[in-house]
């Protein structure tokens, strides 16, 4: 069974979740449980004048009300975790309740702890506040306004913070051949994970030590925070966080809801479960993206361009949530030019308070926002120069000859071949005939599109000495430890922390390979901070670049030290032992082969009766391996689409991906993120996004009022993959998991103006509604 | 606000159990909390997502939208009652087989959901298939493996029909040789 890297192998971790057995949060049960629910601020902005919990503590199930005050002292603040530097960033901590003062709808006001779910509930409804209903402001642009409310009294105009990068002038825009301008609105999202949030404390008094299930992608980060805020150490913290039902960036942030139930279970001596409503997770769950972009792009006749430009205006709602000040700036900021060659590029980013739920990450986390205005920029430079949009990304494309390539915004694109990920994508999608079919259609009155996108992607979120340089409060290496049991099975710690992307499998693919054994022969453990040393969790498609190589250093650390007993082994020195498909073997100059399995190697390493000098028993390999680079993964995505002119619906004909995430570890995991990251990013570009009205009420608040991608709402997905192997990491791997959502919002938005080019439309911001898109064909020209 | 408990007999997974429910509690919880059989998820309390879906007698019904009291006398089967991992269910390896989950929050409910198509329509075609799913939401999977899941199961089911008899002549087999 070695050699396993690179072949389709059936998910290890699928057999529990069939079968009913996996443990999410809400699943965990434990003797004299008690039940929480959060009172949430119905106003998006008011002052708190009084809080009555009298006739919610006669209830006879209720345990505990807690108000703010109750608990000023005790919960600390809700941190920001990411500061960019010189951006003057006003860092307001959340607190777990609010005091005086709610900022958004769905602000904690009071928490009751009841015996039984259904009490908790009831409870609620018996706390009276009183509220000073004020002002709110709810869209950026807006809320730096002179005139606008002001979320927080320490943040003039809203400003939350104000960050640069790159170079470019007026002047580059003003004096170039062709200069295109051009607003777009990233429209907020909810993420909407299935799982909802949920967290179950449980306290040991005598040992002062607090367990913790939490739906967390990086259950370490959580633990080092809950520390601060609960101020308890570290070491008497534990987090769980074994199966958890996806995140997409929504469970990355620290929660105020974490840190009220690790309160109320060690201020009460009994364990307490949280967890959250649908409702709720559209409160109160980070959303996603919310950006007003201005852009300037220039280039030449030709179709060379030449400079790039962006004045981003992001939407951090009511608190800067733990990596929320990350995205529009760092994560957005620095891959603005993309996968071409740009000489100057700016980038301009606004952080703005306003009185709606925090922003942080969603799927791709800044790099979607940042390709869309990117390449609708390219698409609209195409049509002012009535250029194939195509012919324009050939010629601007980074050549595969120019790698590591050094961008306009100082990034070292590690590897790519760009041209032929782009090939491969037009010949599956067969172009040059669907151009000329498409006049053909249109000359029958069907109003068929084709669009693109060629991308760049930057990933693996690694060197820890860049993490410092961004304001990343933390580091991003990842740990790992390969437990070798004495009968040659193995255990593997991974500080990654998955929920869904399937490293089970593929971290066991990757020592099965390397050790030369079945996978079956591979556990993996993660998600528990007792358990694994240290670790960063599982976003930005870090898990493979980073921990599977932290896997793979640990895994060659084993084999080093077994080569050393195997040599031993076969009376020889090690230099002349060779390890092959789980075989130590040696050609000693007599010609005679000698040769031990790695599962008798093992068992004397336990065994220790006859080991060489300075070579101590046992067998485990550690590593705390630390990128030297980002990964980059790139590709190609092209989608035809054909609108309905009576109805204005949109119908997907066809969807092609190509991507290159280095060497594909597990071709069916990675087909199944493509797959998952391409109906998300389709969702964001022809039905999500979350509405607040002007007083900050969510109007998208359940699964009736936002649309949520449906099974029969999609195509069936064409994907492919190139491999162009990462040059900086042992794996060769970059990552995946984002790579659909980057690129596919794009592409069909490209496709659909396409499609309406004969009524003049140049652009539509998302969502392209039926409504939208049949209004500006009625119309003809720019959404009204 | 004291609130009489009612009796009811549900048979859920082949055992038949005698209860004394508040009648306000809905299935799913009944069968989470007081149970512990919480391998049926709750994603959304709105009946909008499908995460909770059971067989109700036989039929397909989202179990947060169940009033306990309202299943006396009657037969339910939840994700434990579908298959073991020594015994799956067609679905359930076709599940396996195709990749049909990720993080595997919706899988149970979308699995009784596709259990529910297949016994309405035991051939259907992609497009069938897609539109059965209309009461279920993925995040993760973008749906295509869930459909080439389900898919596989009315494969498997159309060719397990001639297996079985294969099996069942075996078993009679080997007790007729006494092993």
């Amino acid at each position: 069974m070695s050699g396993v890297f690179g072949g389709t192998v059936k998910r290890k971790e699928d057999p529990r979740l069939i079968t009913g057995q996996g443990t999410y949060t809400d699943d965990v049960k434990l003797q004299n449980l008690a039940h929480a629910a959060i009172l949430r601020s119905p106003y998006a902005h008011a002052l708190i004048k009084n809080i009555d919990v009298s006739k919610a503590l006669e209830h006879p199930s209720v345990i505990a009300v807690f108000t703010g005050k109750d608990i000023e002292q005790r919960v600390g603040p809700i941190p920001t975790a990411w500061l960019p530097p010189d951006s003057d960033i006003k860092a307001t901590a959340h607190p777990a309740l609010a005091l005086d003062r709610v900022r958004y709808v769905g602000d904690g006001v009071a928490m009751v702890v009841a015996d039984d779910l259904y009490a908790a509930k009831d409870a609620l409804e018996l706390i009276a506040v009183e509220y000073e209903v004020l002002p709110a402001v709810v869209n950026q642009e807006a809320a730096m306004d002179d005139a606008a409310p002001l979320v927080h009294s320490d943040a003039p105009h809203n400003i939350a913070f104000h960050w640069q990068a790159g170079d470019a002038t007026d002047e580059m825009f003003e004096s170039a051949p062709v200069h295109v301008s051009h607003r777009f609105v990233q429209q907020r999202l909810i993420p909407n994970a299935m799982e909802p949030r949920s967290s179950v404390a449980q306290y040991n008094k005598s040992t002062g030590s607090l367990t913790m299930w939490v739906t967390t992608q990086n259950p370490h980060i959580h633990r080092l925070l809950l520390s601060g805020i609960l101020g308890l150490p570290e070491h008497k913290i534990r987090i769980l966080a074994i199966d958890v039902g996806g995140g997409f960036g929504s469970k990355i942030a620290c929660y105020p809801d974490e840190a009220l139930v690790g309160f109320a279970a060690m201020e009460l001596g009994i364990p307490v479960k949280w967890t959250e409503e649908r409702r709720e997770n559209f409160l109160v769950t980070t959303h996603g993206r919310d950006m007003i972009l201005d852009v300037d792009l220039a280039g030449e006749k030709d179709g060379t361009l030449t400079a790039i430009r962006v004045r981003n205006m992001a939407n951090m709602g009511a608190y800067l949530s733990t990596a929320g000040p990350g995205v529009p700036t760092i994560l957005f900021g620095l891959i603005v030019p993309g996968a071409y060659r740009f000489a100057h590029a700016k980038v301009d980013v606004y952080g703005v308070f306003t009185n709606t739920t925090p922003t942080d990450a969603y799927r791709g986390a800044g790099r979607p926002e940042a390709t869309y205005l990117l390449e609708r920029m390219v698409d609209l430079f195409a049509m002012e120069l009535s250029m194939d949009p195509v012919e324009v990304r050939r010629k601007n494309l980074i050549g595969a000859d120019e790698f590591p390539y050094h961008s306009a915004l100082g990034l070292e694109y590690d590897s790519g071949n760009y041209q032929q990920a782009l090939d491969k994508a037009i010949g599956m999608i067969g172009y040059e005939t669907f151009r000329k079919e498409q006049e053909e259609l249109r000359s029958q009155g069907r109003y068929v599109g084709i669009g693109c996108t060629t991308y760049v992607e930057i990933c693996g979120l690694g060197p820890s000495q860049v993490a410092g340089a961004v304001g990343f409060q933390g580091g991003l290496w990842e740990s790992s430890t390969v437990r070798v049991h004495p009968t040659g099975k193995v255990t593997v710690f991974t500080g990654a922390s998955p929920h869904g992307q399937g490293e089970e499998t593929t971290f066991a693919q990757i020592v099965g390979d390397r050790l030369g054994i079945p996978i079956d022969d591979v556990e993996i453990v993660h998600g528990d901070t007792d358990r694994i040393a240290m670790g960063w969790g599982t976003y930005g498609s870090r898990t493979t670049p980073v921990g599977g190589n932290a896997l793979a250093i640990a895994v060659d650390r084993v084999i080093d030290k077994a080569r050393k007993i195997a040599a031993h082994m076969l009376l020889t020195v090690e230099e002349n032992v060779e390890f092959d498909k789980g075989i130590f073997y040696t050609n000693n100059e007599d010609g005679a082969v000698r040769q031990a399995t790695f599962q008798e190697v093992v068992l004397q390493a336990y065994l220790a009766w006859n080991l060489p000098s300075g070579v101590e028993p046992g067998l485990e390999g550690h590593s705390f391996y630390d990128p030297v680079n980002f990964v980059y993964p790139f590709g190609t995505h092209f989608c035809m689409v054909e609108v309905d002119r009576e109805t204005g619906e949109i119908k997907i004909l066809r969807y092609v991906a190509v991507d290159d995430c280095g060497r594909v570890i597990n071709p069916m995991i990675a087909e199944g993120q493509v797959h998952g990251g391409i109906a998300q990013g389709i969702g964001q570009a022809l039905w999500e996004g979350a509405i607040y009205d002007d007083q900050g009420q969510l109007l998208t608040g359940t699964f009736m009022d936002y649309a949520m991608p449906k099974a029969h709402f999609f195509p069936e997905f064409e994907t492919a993959f190139t491999e162009t192997p990462a040059p900086q990491n042992l794996l060769g791997v970059k990552g995946i998991g984002e790579t659909g959502t980057i690129a596919s919002t794009p592409t069909v938005v490209n496709a659909v103006v396409d499609a309406l080019r004969p009524f003049g439309v140049r652009d539509l911001d998302m969502p392209l509604t039926p409504e939208k898109v049949w209004r500006a064909m009625e119309k003809g020209g720019e959404s009204a | 606000m004291a609130i009489t408990n009612t009796s009811v007999e549900i048979t859920i997974n082949g055992m038949l159990h005698s209860l004394d429910v508040e009648p306000r509690l809905l299935l799913v919880h009944l069968l989470r909390e007081k149970l512990g059989l919480c391998g049926t998820h709750v994603g959304c309390d709105t009946s909008q997502c499908g995460a909770c879906t059971v067989l109700l007698d036989g039929q397909a019904v989202k179990s947060c939208t169940v009033l306990a009291v309202q299943t006396d006398k009657q037969t339910i089967t939840t994700v434990e009652g579908l298959g073991t991992i020594d015994h799956l269910h067609p679905v359930q390896e076709g599940f396996w087989e195709k990749h049909g989950l990720q993080c595997g929050f919706c899988t149970p409910g979308v699995m009784m959901a596709a259990v529910g198509i297949l016994e309405q329509n035991p051939h259907p075609t992609e497009e069938e298939i897609r539109h059965g799913l209309e009461g279920v939401i993925c995040r993760c999977t973008g749906y295509q493996n869930i459909v080439r899941a389900v898919q596989y199961a009315a494969n498997l089911t159309e060719s397990s029909a001639v297996e079985s008899e294969v099996a069942a002549s075996n078993i009679h087999r080997e007790a007729y040789e006494g092993r």
